[in-house]
């Protein structure tokens, strides 16, 4: 039975290595200078990179950390301070349900609430998508630091005479930060890699747009887009963008996680 | 002399007159450490502040909910219930039933269970009950790797590497072999159900073993030790002291997979075959719930159209819903409410 376990763990393992080695083989090869400082050329021109989309990328991801990290924060410290009771029960479910709810499904909703109004597609819509996505995991994260924080500290705190706003926020949040932060960065990197959510809300964009309320590139369906084309340059590109979607996403994680354990964003 | 560790007996004593020079000593004294005490308003406001950020998780469903019935109701109001027993998809026409995405959705995530479930229950098993201990870190983080990997990079390692492989290697050996079952007949294509089966597979299993493995460890040491005392062999223990013991659990982690399966866009949109049509080979292109609406949301021309690919985003986020409730139901009552880590 040994044998037959460690089989399955060797089948499983196959397919991680095979596409980070495909990945990282076929990527390298396409990446240059070109890659990262132009846009998308036309079919049959050579060179042309996908350096709008990095852009758009990063922007959507922008708006979408600036709606949804407060507001997941904020849901996590009323699990955690104020939700011990059957309202935060429901919340709790609630944020668990939306945790499943297929990206594809919010996208739709985000197209409603945004794109339908606006009247064209935009990084705003593509942000609100993202944000509904991270939302129930930051708060969920949120939640289980904030109770491994002991409660004597707390008690500490309200002992001293300090308010139950300023613990929370002094006290009891600032113990847990950096728990707090691999949280949002959880959430980050999920929703960083995310396709579907962006078809209808964000679009994509051949060109520059620095606007919030235009159709913006992103890379993740700037791969999407060249790796269903019939073209070898573009799978070629493709390639090489999975490659600086990946480097992006963990390089941002390890960024933060420095940060926590070095910097100033460090916990008391 | 009195003893300090004893109560003193309560007098009622006179407090000191506010205004007074004693008072004034008292509350000069104490004022910096109670500053919190001066007013309420801050706390109440930052509570409430809470409070409303938990409501907006609520209210986010309730959005949810509503954004997809409005939408949903010029396709409802035109099909009603037939449109989930109609197989016909004609926008020229405007005639639409979701049978055959329904039915791409459900095939195709059976079948990456079917691969999945084995798999990962093997390599939960292997981490938690025989794999030694410095192993175990790096097993279930390489495992997880596997989940931070975006969907549209597994589409894309689908198009050109899983695809020529089922197709050159799989494929016809299968239709030789099993090609009775009419399961398995047809041209080998490369792109079709099976792929999608495949590539689904791959992503669920970092889910389901990390789940089970949670589920695994909290099943406690002593059963382990009693069925082993009784002369079990390790393999009896594992399945009479462990698995039994944590079959609910286990049964949860396989429907959350499957919950993340049924949502599951990018990488089955990109090898599935885009065709709604119902075919008994796996070896047939299909069409799923989710990828109708990948592929066809933002060209829909007419308000009807629009609508029934809503219906469908409707359907899919029940399905979804209700299959994620049932999972973390069910873990829930194995970890006892200690919620199993979000990795969906």
């Amino acid at each position: 039975m040994t044998g037959v376990a460690i089989l399955t763990v060797a089948l499983v393992l196959l397919p991680l290595f095979a596409i980070f080695a495909y990945l990282v083989y076929k990527g390298i090869g396409s990446i240059n200078l070109a890659f990262l400082t132009q846009t998308p050329k036309p079919v049959g021109e050579p060179g042309g990179g996908m350096a709008n989309a990095i852009v758009g990328s990063m922007v959507i991801l922008g708006i979408a950390s600036l709606l949804g990290v407060p507001l997941g924060i904020g849901a996590g410290v009323f699990l955690s301070e104020y939700g011990r009771n059957r309202y935060g029960d429901i919340v709790r479910f609630v944020s668990d349900v939306l945790n499943g709810v297929p990206s594809i499904v919010i996208g739709i909703v985000a197209y409603g609430l945004v794109v339908m109004r606006q009247k064209h597609f935009s990084a705003l819509a593509g942000g609100v998508a993202l944000a509904i996505m991270m939302i129930p995991t930051i708060a969920r994260t949120t939640e289980q630091m904030l109770l491994l924080v002991p409660q004597a500290i707390r008690e500490a705190a309200y002992g001293l005479g300090v308010s139950r706003w300023r613990t929370t926020l002094s006290i009891t949040l600032r113990t847990a930060t950096s728990g707090v932060i691999t949280g949002v960065m959880l959430a980050f990197a999920r929703v960083a890699g995310e396709t579907a959510p962006l078809l209808f809300t964000a679009f994509g964009n051949q060109f520059w747009n620095w606007k919030t309320d235009q159709p913006t590139a992103a890379l993740s369906l700037q791969i999407f887009t060249y790796a269903i084309s019939p073209f070898d340059e573009w799978h070629k590109q493709a390639w090489a963008g999975s490659l600086v979607l990946i480097v992006l996403i963990v390089s941002a994680v390890a960024a933060v996680r420095l940060a926590v354990k070095h910097g100033t964003l460090s916990g008391a | 002399m009195s003893n300090q560790a004893l109560p003193r007996p309560r007098f009622n004593a006179p407090e000191p007159e506010r205004g007074t020079k004693a008072a004034l000593k008292i509350e000069t004294r104490t004022a910096p450490l109670l500053q919190g005490k001066v007013s309420e308003i801050p706390d109440a406001v930052f509570g409430w502040a809470m409070r409303l950020c938990g409501l907006a998780v609520v209210a986010l469903l309730a959005l949810i909910v509503y954004q997809l019935v409005v939408g949903s109701q010029l396709s409802w109001h035109a099909f009603g219930l037939k449109f989930f027993g109609n197989s016909d998809w004609n926008p020229v026409e405007d005639q639409y039933g979701a049978l055959p995405f329904m039915y791409g959705t459900i095939v195709s995530s059976l079948l990456s269970l079917v691969i999945a479930v084995p798999l990962s229950i093997g390599v939960a098993v292997f981490i938690t009950e025989m794999c030694p201990v410095s192993l175990r870190g790096i097993l279930s983080f390489t495992t997880e790797l596997l989940a931070a990997i975006p969907s549209v990079v597994y589409g894309l390692w689908a198009i050109f590497v899983l695809v020529p492989i089922l197709r050159i290697y799989v494929q016809p050996f299968l239709g030789k072999t099993l090609g009775w079952t009419g399961l398995f007949t047809g041209p080998p294509y490369g792109i079709g159900m099976l792929a999608a089966g495949v590539i689904l597979a791959i992503m669920v299993i970092p889910i389901i073993s990390s789940i089970t493995r949670e589920v695994l460890t909290v099943v406690p040491q002593h059963q382990r030790e009693a069925v082993l005392a009784l002369g079990a062999t390790r393999w009896e223990m594992i399945r009479m002291g462990v698995l039994r013991n944590a079959r609910a659990g286990i049964v949860g982690a396989i429907i959350l997979g499957l919950g993340r399966a049924l949502g599951e866009t990018m990488a089955v949109t990109m090898v599935i075959g885009n065709r709604p049509e119902i075919a008994k080979s796996l070896f047939a292109p299909g069409y799923t719930m989710a990828s109708v609406l990948a592929n066809e949301f933002t060209e829909a021309t007419g308000d009807l159209y629009l609508s029934a690919l809503i219906e469908i985003g409707l359907a899919l986020f029940f399905v979804t819903i209700v299959v994620n409730a049932l999972a973390r139901i069910l873990v829930w009552s194995v970890t006892r409410g200690q919620p199993a880590r979000n990795l969906a």
